[in-house]
């Protein structure tokens, strides 16, 4: 399947990565990958195998050793740092398997803080935070502050303070890693349904069972990829 | 990100550790709250003084027999007071005399040595109007009791010799006899020297402690004054004083010492004292600790919050966001104490200046220099912290939790 570059969001050619420590690991060795627009990947792989570096890297939030990594079609070596913290702030949104979530603030103002960077108003981040609650099916929980809410909710939080920014990709590193079955299972609907209305999402994810339920599965083993087939 | 933006994301790390915040800012709150107060006490002490001193007049003078050019003790003339009154714009005028070699004991069993620092002597009958005191308890000298073996006490006097009040045969021990004790002064704030003196009539200084003038017709008569004071009309001080030297003694005006106790008092109400450097050293060094506290603090912080710290990188924080955010955070932190401290300073100052009838009086460069020491300390002690939590690499920080 080969795709016109201006439609793929993420575009990796020969990426490694080598951490410097003693003696030095290689996470990533000669990855190539391209992630077309709409698209709902599961990158799969056991622990070890440099999935995560490879979420971090499509992420920005680390720089590959070698190789290139095109966001939306634009060189990610050559940005400096605010250039970087832009294109994260208007172009990707991330999940986290601990959620991350601020104990202190509201589901609501945990979901605006997905704007807080992108230059966005105070009002208006409430106004597209309560949206993005209520397009995760949490319109109800606005005040709530997340150690009331159930880890399902949490992660569904956190899902729309990834999708508030309306990203072009939503990077989830082990979003159901935390959860019981059913709730993983709900978040992983969650999911499905963000990708039918548009969103271009990349789950990592050891889970081979969760990961079958995907469109399309990369597998990782020892920071190669080993396959990449589609459903 | 707008800065109203940045103070809510500094504000709302401080409001999620308020215990730790609260204690980390009382250091800062007690290096400034003591630096105030310090400043605030001796302004408002000084206000106070300078207060009393315009209440009891400037335009007291004194005259008093300096020192001969031999370097003896000069004697001023038997006609010096009269000479004194006669001058224009001299109002009233009242003398004393110290009378050398003469001590005042509780009774004769106190061995001669044992003075207490008590000088006896001689008064004219209006010396505490002219130097603006009070009776405080029994009756001043009169022409009656000026002639008999009758003292009044200065404040300081009495104390050191016991004595708290006044009744009838009560008395004390001066050059071998009885001399009865008919009052007690108030302090004496413009003539200090009166305080620790005993003070008897000046025909009872002649007839029972040998103090005695000679004329020039060889009669015996009441002795010389040692201390002249006057009060000039208030226009005239400068003019009176310049008079004074060669009127009280026309044949060694050199020999005189012109005063005038208001300006001494002034200029030292005026000279900070040793003690405010000594508090105010403490202070800085409270501020320091304070600093170093606020340093601390913030570096834990950063250590525990790396989560935090690599979500909002995520989120797209740039380096320079995280690291005004941290910085904020230690100067709020900072400036909360120093608040609180300028707060807690005026307050302990208003309450001493209160209890002692000053009025209250916080230099300006009290209370701006507390608060602007506390945002310096804050920025400083955030500097290192903020740095650090900037250099945070997203990936590390989100991989390590």
């Amino acid at each position: 399947m080969i795709a016109p570059t201006e439609h793929a969001v993420v575009d990796l050619e020969e990426v490694s990565k080598v951490y410097p420590s003693e003696p030095p690991v290689a996470a990533l060795r000669g990855v190539g990958l391209r992630i077309l627009r709409g698209e709902l990947v599961g990158i799969v792989g056991p622990s070890g195998s440099g999935k995560t570096t490879l979420l971090q890297i499509m992420g920005t939030l680390d720089r590959a050793t070698s190789g290139t990594v095109r966001i939306e079609g634009t060189d990610v070596s050559r940005l400096g740092d605010g250039e970087l913290a832009a294109l994260r702030a208007q172009r990707l949104g991330f999940v986290f398997q601990q959620f991350h979530l601020a104990e202190h603030q509201t589901a609501l103002d945990n979901v605006a803080d997905g704007l807080l960077y992108a230059g966005v108003p105070l009002e208006e981040r409430r106004e597209r935070a309560a949206k993005a609650l209520a397009a995760v099916g949490l319109a109800d929980r606005e005040g709530f502050r997340p150690n009331k809410l159930s880890g399902g909710q949490r992660q569904r939080v956190a899902i729309a303070r990834a999708l508030v920014g309306k990203p072009a990709l939503v990077l989830a590193d082990e979003p159901t890693g935390n959860l019981d079955s059913a709730a993983g299972r709900a978040v992983l609907e969650l999911l499905e349904h963000l990708h039918e209305g548009g969103a271009t999402i990349v789950v990592i994810t050891h889970d081979r069972e969760l990961a079958a339920r995907l469109p399309r599965r990369v597998e990782v083993l020892d920071g190669q990829v080993v396959s990449d087939e589609c459903a | 990100m707008s800065a109203l933006d940045l103070l809510r994301v500094a504000s709302g790390g401080l409001r999620t550790r308020r215990l730790r915040a609260a204690l980390s800012a009382l250091g800062i709150a007690i290096g400034v709250a003591s630096i105030v107060a310090v400043l605030g006490l001796s302004s408002s002490s000084q206000a106070g003084l300078l207060a009393a001193i315009d209440r009891l007049g400037t335009n007291l003078l004194t005259v008093s027999s300096g020192q001969s050019l031999a370097g003896d003790r000069a004697e001023l003339p038997l006609s010096a007071m009269r000479m004194v009154e006669r001058v224009d714009a001299v109002e009233r005028v009242a003398g004393t005399a110290s009378i050398d070699d003469v001590g005042a004991y509780r009774n004769p069993f106190i061995p001669a040595a044992a003075t207490s620092g008590l000088i006896v002597q001689a008064a004219t009958l209006d010396l505490p109007e002219v130097i603006g005191t009070e009776v405080a308890r029994g009756e001043y000298l009169n022409a009656a009791t000026a002639r008999e073996p009758v003292a009044v006490l200065g404040a300081t006097a009495a104390a050191r010799l016991g004595i708290d009040r006044v009744h009838e045969g009560g008395r004390i021990w001066v050059a071998d006899q009885w001399f009865y004790v008919a009052g007690i002064l108030e302090e004496a704030t413009l003539a200090d020297e009166v305080d620790a003196s005993v003070l008897v009539g000046f025909p009872a200084a002649r007839r029972y402690l040998g103090y005695a003038g000679l004329t020039a017709a060889g009669r015996r008569t009441d002795g010389p004054p040692t201390t002249i004071y006057l009060r000039a009309e208030t226009g005239s001080v400068e003019e009176v004083q310049a008079l004074l030297a060669r009127t009280a003694n026309p044949e060694a005006p050199s020999e005189v010492d012109v005063s005038q106790p208001s300006d001494a008092l002034t200029a030292r109400a005026e000279a900070e004292s040793a003690l405010n450097g000594l508090f105010l050293g403490l202070g800085a060094i409270a501020l320091l600790v304070g600093a170093v506290g606020v340093a601390n603090i913030m570096i834990i912080s950063v250590l525990e919050r790396r989560a935090e710290i690599g979500l909002r990188r995520a989120l797209g924080a740039t380096r320079a966001q995280i690291r005004a955010q941290f910085l904020l955070e230690a100067v709020i932190l900072a400036a909360v104490g120093g608040g609180a401290g300028v707060l807690t300073g005026i307050l302990a100052t208003t309450i001493y200046a209160a209890a002692r009838d000053w009025s209250v009086v916080i230099p300006p460069e009290a209370w701006a220099g507390g608060i602007f020491a506390a945002l310096a300390i804050g920025a400083l002690s955030g500097m290192a912290p903020a740095i650090r939590a900037a250099g945070v690499s997203p990936s590390e920080a989100l991989r390590s939790v």
